[in-house]
């Protein structure tokens, strides 16, 4: 599974996270991180990120984050939701329960 | 050097020069001036012994002029009108337009209407600030480091305390009033933006060399009973508009209708009722925030279920308050600033609603303050640390955006202090291991209320016992913080670099702690 449009997921409600990815076939991920708790929790949202696209087999694209507080499994949820947005297949249910969606 | 609450208190914040030649000291611990004498420091001023009809000037610029206001004077400002304020903004313009500069303003507090002022502190024309409340612009800017000196921020009390004692003389008070009379006698009430009192001025018209009262009702000879006297009064300028009057009173706060904060307000009501001072005649403050108004709500019944009615109350007043009265369960309302119109309306009517001033209110350096006689006060925070420190001025970020008002005041002068506060806002963990700012030193916090569960200063064993035998379950505040991590992460400390941009003032004028420039976040 890949991604091959612009996924978006989340809102940019309090305590929400706004995650969009867009496929590029190289460059590696270039991340771009907004929050409202970037002084005291950019580090573990990045790494939270970067985790999650790590185990959803992402490895080129560019990531949008506008977190204004979430906690990490919303951001989990986000990201993941984003993937299978951007990957098309949320018509036919083929998610990786308790596979990569974890 | 590190002070009694941890805090590393730097030279060069000890080295920041007083105008009076004091010098700052670390804070020691609560009490720690009692008994200590101190010489009040006095003004200078004019002498008006020839008969004369009138005090007005045609605008504020003469009276600028005519005050001789110049490089390096410090001008003083109130904040009844809240966020309706135009004075500090129409008074600064003229002064930045007259080419002075090097000014220092000392606020009781200043706000989000005055944004504005952030241009003048990045131009360098103002170079101080000493104020209880900054937020908006103008914390932005001292946060980046653009003050050339660090800003002073006090609380309601040690402001005053402040003044008396000469740490900050105010060369020329420019006082807004809803009315005023040609010689300078001004009132909250009667005019076309009402505050109800005056009390954070009333300072400032005793220990300024030049006051001018500016109004934009003139009323006839004599203004009486008037808040700033005439005796103290300059001069006197009319202006088509003080500020805004829909935000100078707002309509009354709404009785929150959240269920976490109903939980905590009830919970917080039947804490008090557990304590010993909870008996007829008891005396009692809040604050106007979600919860903390609540409690009024929850401790009506319980007053009632006891037979005991409450003797007065301070602070800042609400209508809620102003209501309990009328139902005949408060003696006295003792008022230092009014929140909503319904205050304002309950003190233009109301003979036992009464006017004070910010020193008879909060300052620890007077003969004895209402806060020395509080039984209780019920307060929020920002931040709780679990020494119990709490921190209402520095947010998340690190940046200034708060006031301590009163809050170590009546923390520290009531016998039973409560912080009422949700364990976490959104990802921000209130209770925490160490607050960002501490404002409110640990020593005179007892209890902290939260939608997790209860935490009492084990300092206080007869706060503890009582709360025991009332079977009200409550917790060490480190499980509080440990359980708010475990729900939002531990956060990383914030980055900041050496510049220290403000010192906070214990209420006795020894330093609490220090604010430094923050550090844009490098991930």
């Amino acid at each position: 599974m890949e991604l091959k449009a612009v996924g978006t997921a989340g809102t940019l409600e309090s305590s929400d996270v706004m995650v969009t990815l867009e496929p590029r076939t190289s460059g590696g991920i270039d991340l771009t991180l907004e929050s409202s708790v970037i002084n005291q929790y950019g580090r573990q949202i990045k790494a939270e990120v970067l985790a999650s696209l790590e185990r959803l087999g992402v490895k080129n694209a560019k990531v949008i984050v506008n977190d204004h507080g979430a906690l990490d499994c919303t951001i989990k949820a986000r990201v993941e939701c984003a993937f299978y947005r951007g990957c098309q297949c949320d018509m036919d249910g083929r998610f990786d329960w308790g596979g990569v969606i974890r | 050097m590190k002070n009694s609450v941890g805090r590393e208190i730097p030279a060069e914040a000890l080295a920041v020069e007083l105008k009076n030649g004091r010098k700052y000291e670390p804070y020691q611990g609560k009490g720690y001036r009692d008994g200590k004498y101190i010489k009040k420091a006095g003004p200078t001023t004019k002498i008006y012994q020839k008969p004369s009809e009138s005090k007005l000037l045609s605008s504020i610029r003469e009276a600028v002029i005519a005050c001789g206001v110049k490089d390096g004077m410090t001008v003083s400002f109130h904040h009844h009108f809240r966020n309706g304020d135009y004075i500090v903004n129409m008074v600064m313009k003229e002064i930045v337009d007259l080419g002075i500069k090097d000014i220092t303003i000392a606020a009781s507090s200043l706000g989000d209407a005055h944004d504005p002022i952030a241009e003048y502190i990045e131009k360098g024309i103002v170079t101080g600030i000493q104020t209880s409340g900054i937020r908006g612009k103008m914390g932005d800017v001292v946060s980046h480091g653009k003050l050339k000196t660090p800003a002073i921020l006090r609380s309601h009390g040690g402001r005053v305390r402040a003044v008396e004692e000469g740490d900050v003389h105010i060369d020329v008070a420019f006082i807004g009033a809803p009315t005023s009379d040609e010689y300078g006698n001004a009132r909250a009430l009667g005019g076309k933006g009402d505050c109800g009192v005056l009390s954070y001025a009333v300072v400032d018209s005793e220990y300024a060399d030049k006051v001018v009262v500016i109004t934009d009702t003139l009323v006839p000879y004599p203004n009486f009973p008037p808040s700033i006297h005439g005796v103290n009064v300059d001069y006197v300028v009319k202006v088509d508009e003080i500020g805004n009057p829909k935000k100078i009173a707002s309509a009354a706060a709404r009785m929150t209708q959240n269920p976490r904060d109903l939980m905590m307000a009830e919970n917080t009501a039947k804490i008090i009722a557990a304590t010993p001072w909870f008996k007829d005649g008891f005396s009692f403050q809040t604050g106007a925030g979600g919860p903390s108004l609540a409690v009024n709500r929850f401790l009506e019944p319980l007053m009632d279920a006891k037979g005991i009615k409450m003797a007065w109350a301070i602070g800042g007043i609400t209508a809620a308050i102003c209501e309990l009265q009328r139902k005949g369960k408060v003696g006295k309302i003792i008022d230092v600033q009014d929140f909503d119109t319904g205050a304002i309306e309950d003190i233009r009517t109301n003979p036992n609603h009464f006017e004070m001033t910010a020193s008879e209110y909060a300052n620890p350096a007077n003969k004895g303050a209402f806060v020395n006689k509080l039984d209780f006060v019920v307060l929020a925070a920002l931040e709780v640390d679990t020494d119990f420190n709490v921190n209402v001025i520095t947010g998340s970020d690190g940046v200034l955006r708060g006031a301590p008002g009163g809050h170590p005041d009546t923390a520290e002068g009531a016998k039973c202090c409560v912080i009422v506060t949700p364990l976490t806002r959104g990802r921000m963990a209130t209770i925490c291991e160490h607050v960002v700012t501490v404002t409110t030193p640990g020593d005179c916090v007892d209890v902290v209320v939260t939608d997790y569960g209860t935490a009492v200063n084990p300092n206080r064993k007869d706060i503890i016992e009582a709360l025991d035998a009332a079977g009200i379950k409550h917790v060490p505040i480190k499980e509080l913080q440990e359980k708010a991590y475990s729900m939002v992460g531990r956060p990383d400390d914030l980055q900041w670099k050496d510049k220290v941009v403000a010192i906070l003032e214990a209420r006795d004028g020894t330093i609490l702690d220090v604010v430094r420039e923050i550090k844009p976040y490098e991930i």
